[in-house]
């Protein structure tokens, strides 16, 4: 088409800059997905593959009259593992728990722990399982000659249900993730009333002047303060200061004497603390975007101002807060700074019975783990890396769905 | 209806016809004065029109009558508006209980986001009405003229309607809690010229028992639908200001002021 008058309109040149830029963003993307792509693979790489696994008793040595290991009953393992193991560590696991109390899968247990006694050699990575196969085998054959090669998935029901070991091939993660749930708990039961609070306080309720803008100002800059320096606030404030409150001596819960303030609360409080400003940005952000149109046509029936901020802005604003907290949600539970700080401690076989319990959580669990030397617990890194993102998709999957019936509704 | 509601103001006593007076009115918004020296009685049961330029306050004198200006905070009304006797902006008066008796229509349909019973029965139920609540919906919507239309889908969300319905809800929702005076600001401005003709239509039949104060850019709606029109100004300084006042009959056909002739004539504005 001519173009008259004085224009020169040069639309192939703006079409070709928009094309650079469209291509750009879509590098942009590709890149992504790449390294998401990359990471997804290194950890399923690692959480599958090949083991070399030696048994110091062979299982089917352990069969009576035919009957393999894992079919036997209660009392017969319960003869096989006093027949295998000195009579001091017998009456530690009497102490513990007495066997007639025991049921089969505990004893059971025992057994492969004590007496069949599996021990991993070498792991391979999923990669080199699937398309190396030959080489591996002969690898294996050659160095382990005692040992069974077998494809193992380190992400197992047992995994799952095993609580931390120190040795990795019975090693589980259920104390982790108890206690990644019961920190988050107590996180969001904190945080979730203070944060929506404070947010309605200062969108509805505060004037707009100095004190409130710098209180505003301070929100916004603590929420991009480093979580461990929040770790070193619970440390203080928490862990040290309010001891008796959150060891549970004060509340008679625990003994006095050995008790002390890095629990499961401690940590809840200050993963609180370090999401209490995400929360309330967010939040405000949430009641910011309810139409003051329905505000106006809500005072305008007489509605007082609470009325108003009940009965409208709140349910306008929820999915909105439920988005924000989703994203505090994820980042509570992959936090692990603030909690090495607080006191997770490194190795609880115990499952976390309550706030006052000693915990640890999955990133930590994760974090001692990849501190290893052993290729067994890289692997099982790997496997807890999963779970980690399991449950976080969970988390915030409830999240969706809570957000997509509230939305529905008003 | 046989509603009662404890209230602050005097029982009407000797207005002579008059639903709200503004006395000396000066609005200020921070250091801007909006609207200056404006005094103006308003005519009960009948329909008074406010036109005037954009940026005349008249909007901001409307919201005057039922203190939606409160909600500004750096809004600032100096002067009187009496209503039954009583100054509205007196220090022991409660804006929540003016708004319960001066009720208020906006420009754009603001339903809320809940069903079209909830709507109309919200108002009624936070001022602590105590009669059957089906009734008064169902009343509520006959007068406004919207009960054929919804009443099959009562629990339906009221976004669901088309924008004169929501309009029109709307103002039911407002007389659902039996105001004295109902305050609309450019109702019909958003919608076509049908949905527009039965907004008029129905604030003809709500002046029998209601005040209607109506903000409107439309001359001719002005014209078709108002007892008394208000023309207002803007001034060099940008403050609103009332100019002429009067039936509108007379205000149409034989202004006083040459301002209002030349606005109405459509020689400026």
């Amino acid at each position: 088409m001519t173009q008259t008058g004085p224009f020169n309109p040069q639309t192939a040149r703006r079409h070709r800059v928009g094309r650079v830029w469209s291509a750009l963003f879509l590098g942009a993307i590709i890149i992504a997905i790449i390294a998401l792509g990359a990471l997804l693979y290194n950890i399923i790489d690692e959480s599958f593959g090949l083991a070399a696994i030696e048994n110091r008793v062979d299982p089917d040595s352990l069969a009576i009259e035919g009957v393999p290991l894992e079919d036997l009953s209660k009392e017969q393992l319960t003869e096989i593992l006093a027949a295998h193991v000195s009579a001091g560590l017998l009456r530690r696991f009497e102490n513990d728990q007495p066997f007639a109390e025991r049921d089969r899968a505990s004893v059971y247990a025992l057994v492969l722990e004590r007496v069949v006694e599996p021990q991993i050699q070498a792991t391979w990575s999923l990669t080199d399982s699937l398309f190396r196969r030959e080489q591996v085998l002969t690898e294996a054959a050659e160095k382990y000659p005692q040992a069974k090669v077998e494809f193992r998935s380190w992400l197992t029901p047992t995994f799952l249900r095993m609580p931390q070991s120190s040795k990795p091939e019975l090693a589980g993660v259920r104390t982790a993730v108890l206690g990644s749930l019961w920190t988050i708990f107590i996180t969001i039961a904190l945080a979730f009333p203070i944060g929506v609070g404070a947010a309605i306080y200062l969108e509805e309720y505060a004037a707009d002047n100095l004190v409130n803008r710098i209180i505003q100002t301070n929100i916004n800059n603590l929420a991009g303060v480093p979580s461990i320096i929040y770790g070193m606030l619970g440390l203080a404030i928490f862990v040290r200061g309010l001891e008796p409150l959150t060891s549970g001596a004060m509340l008679g819960v625990v003994d006095a004497t050995t008790a002390n303030g890095r629990t499961v609360l401690s940590a809840g409080l200050t993963l609180a603390l370090l999401i209490l400003p995400l929360l309330i940005i967010n939040a405000q952000e949430a009641i910011k975007a309810v139409s003051n149109s329905l505000r106006e046509a809500s005072y305008g029936l007489g509605a007082t101002r609470w009325q108003t901020i009940w009965y409208h802005v709140l349910p306008n604003a929820l999915p909105g807060i439920l988005t924000g907290t989703i994203l505090a949600i994820s980042r509570a539970i992959g936090e692990t700074a603030p909690l090495v700080v607080v006191g997770a401690s490194a190795f609880v076989a115990l499952d976390p019975s309550g706030p006052f319990s000693k915990f640890t959580t999955l990133p930590i669990q994760i974090y001692q783990w990849t501190t290893r030397p052993q290729d067994q617990y890289r692997s099982l890194a790997a496997a807890a890396i999963l779970v980690l993102l399991v449950l976080l998709l969970s988390l915030n999957a409830t999240a969706v769905l809570l957000r997509n019936r509230y939305s529905r509704s008003v | 209806m046989g509603i009662s509601l404890s209230h602050t103001f005097q029982p009407a006593t000797e207005h002579n016809g008059c639903a709200v007076e503004a006395r000396g009115l000066e609005v200020h918004y921070g250091p801007f004065r909006a609207v200056k020296d404006t005094s103006i009685k308003v005519e009960a049961r009948k329909i008074t029109a406010f036109i005037g330029p954009s940026g005349c306050g008249k909007s901001t004198v409307l919201r005057v009558f039922n203190r939606m200006n409160d909600l500004i905070p750096t809004a600032r009304v100096t002067g009187e508006v009496l209503f039954e006797g009583q100054n509205i902006y007196a220090p022991d008066v409660d804006a929540v209980e003016v708004r319960r008796r001066v009720g208020m229509v906006f420009q754009k349909p603001n339903p809320f986001p809940k069903s079209i019973y909830e709507n109309v029965a919200w108002g009624a139920r936070i001022n602590g009405f105590r009669g059957n609540m089906d009734e008064l919906v169902e009343q509520t919507l006959r007068h406004a003229a919207l009960w054929d239309e919804v009443k099959d889908k009562l629990q339906q969300n009221a976004l669901a309607l088309s924008g004169g319905q929501q309009q029109r809800l709307c103002i039911a929702r407002a007389i659902a809690i039996q105001p004295d005076i109902v305050l609309m600001d450019e109702p019909a401005s958003a919608l076509d010229p049908i949905a527009t003709l039965r907004i008029e239509e129905l604030m003809r039949t709500l002046a029998e028992e209601y005040t209607i104060i109506v903000v409107t850019h439309n001359m001719q709606q002005a014209a078709r639908v108002s007892d008394y029109t208000a023309f207002f100004m803007v001034d060099e300084e940008r403050a609103g200001y009332l100019v002429e006042y009067g039936a509108t009959r007379e205000i149409f056909t034989n202004p006083k002021d040459k301002r209002t002739e030349d606005y109405i004539t459509g020689r400026f504005g």
